[in-house]
């Protein structure tokens, strides 16, 4: 029960131990325990931020998804509207075609039946004139009739 | 019981006299040299000069398997999954922060630390006091008589250094300086000095201020003064009466087998309701400690 150096020799011992602690045992447990609840604060966040993200995704694909659809349907109605156009625009110019058709050959056959006209007509006046020879061969001079012949021919 | 020659009186007095290495007063043949008190008077004669060699030991011992331990724990202490020892160490550590977090509101890196080691030290110191009071004394005793040749009844050993008022007062000596150099150092010698001096009794007028310095200095000095004598006392108070009553429970055993048993049944249940005054007095002189240096940190 006697105070003595003992009182001293406690309190230089309770300083160390003090110091040692606030050294080499405090900082590096607060520290750790610090650096986990920031990690652990860390990881809660990104879980809750790659939440957000899928749901912001799922949100834009729903929305790429429906413009698509409008697309196609546009461009299917626009092929439909160009289709019936082409059909149209084919039906028109096979009608012009036929026409044109119709009409070269129309003036073929009149061009054909005017050469058979003028054959025939040359053919008849030179048959013409060799049977009116043959008959006036005997009568007629033959070249005062040619004359007169031909004359008609024009005519004709 | 420690030997049967000893009266019931000379058994508790041994079992209360430390182990002290000193200087020899004037009056003894070995005058002026150091050595070992064989009685507990020629340990009260040494008087300032002399060391309670079982005091020191037990309470460096202590100070440094706490200090391995956690420095252990400490020098592995990872982020990650932290292993047996390490959420041990956190467990404590956190329940500590916690507390100085409460009532501790300045900014000093020393305060949890401090705190830490009060409650760990003064809890391992404590809890020496369930070690049975004869067994380490009378393994004392016998290394005494076998190796030092000396007379058993002459090797005091006391293991529970918080029942050695050196202890308790030397850790609250060194809070005290603590707070006083804090106080200085937040407040100025002048706030400080103000704070002894102004209060609690306050005037408006010059005169009257001067006239209550004295009564205001007395009144806050006393209040300084307890502060460290209380804390110390206290744990002090309580092991030490809480060892006596192991003393004297053990002084049953001598007494007949009913006694035998009764003190056997005593021992224990006064082990049990003791680890709660364990556990409380460390928490108690933390807690406080605590207080103290927030009181420092502090204008009030």
């Amino acid at each position: 029960m006697n105070i003595n150096l003992t009182l001293i020799g406690q309190s230089i011992t309770f300083a160390l131990f003090v110091w040692f602690c606030m050294k080499f045992i405090w900082p590096p447990v607060i520290g750790a325990l610090e650096a986990r609840r920031k990690e652990i604060a860390d990881g809660l966040a990104a879980a809750e931020r790659g939440q957000h993200a899928q749901e912001l995704a799922e949100k834009r694909a729903t929305e790429h998804i429906k413009e698509a659809k409008g697309q196609a349907s546009d461009i299917i109605t626009q092929a439909q509207k160009r289709a019936s156009e082409i059909v149209e625009e084919a039906k028109g110019d096979a009608k012009t075609e036929a026409n044109r058709i119709v009409v070269g050959a129309n003036a073929e056959i009149e061009q054909e039946t005017n050469r058979a006209r003028e054959q025939l007509r040359q053919e008849v006046v030179v048959l013409a004139i060799v049977g009116a020879e043959k008959v006036l061969k005997r009568e007629v001079d033959k070249k005062v009739h040619a004359a007169t012949l031909n004359e008609l021919a024009a005519q004709l | 019981m420690a030997g049967e020659a000893q009266t019931a009186s000379e058994y508790i007095k041994h079992h209360l006299q430390n182990l002290t290495y000193g200087k020899f007063p004037e009056g003894y043949d070995n005058a002026g040299s150091w050595g070992f008190a064989h009685t507990a008077q020629e340990a009260k004669d040494m008087g300032f000069m002399a060391v309670h060699v079982d005091t020191m030991l037990f309470s460096i011992m202590l100070g440094v398997v706490f200090l391995f331990f956690f420095h252990k724990a400490a020098k592995y202490a990872t982020e990650g999954v932290p292993g047996g020892l390490q959420n041990f160490v956190e467990w404590v550590i956190e329940f500590i922060d916690s507390n100085v977090r409460d009532s501790f509101t300045g900014k000093n890196p020393l305060v949890a630390p401090m705190a830490l080691t009060l409650f760990i030290w003064i809890l391992l110191m404590n809890l020496m006091d369930l070690v049975p009071v004869d067994w380490l004394p009378q393994l004392a005793g016998i290394v005494g008589s076998g190796v030092f040749g000396v007379d058993p009844h002459h090797v005091y050993f006391k293991i529970v250094p918080t029942t050695d008022p050196n202890a308790t007062f030397g850790m609250a000596l060194a809070i005290f300086a603590l707070t006083m150099f804090y106080s200085v150092k937040i407040k100025g010698i002048g706030g400080f000095m103000a704070e002894l001096t102004m209060q609690p009794f306050e005037a408006k007028s010059l005169p009257v201020k001067i006239f209550l310095i004295p009564i205001n200095f007395f009144l806050e000095f006393v209040g300084l003064i307890s502060k460290p004598i209380s804390l110390s006392l206290r744990l002090f108070g309580n092991l030490y009466a809480g060892e006596m009553i192991f003393i004297l429970i053990a002084l049953l055993y001598g007494s007949g087998l009913t006694l035998f048993v009764f003190a056997g049944v005593l021992q224990w249940a006064w082990a049990v309701f003791h680890v709660l005054i364990i556990t409380l007095q460390a928490f108690i002189f933390m807690t406080l400690a605590v207080v103290y240096m927030e009181m420092a940190h502090h204008h009030h």
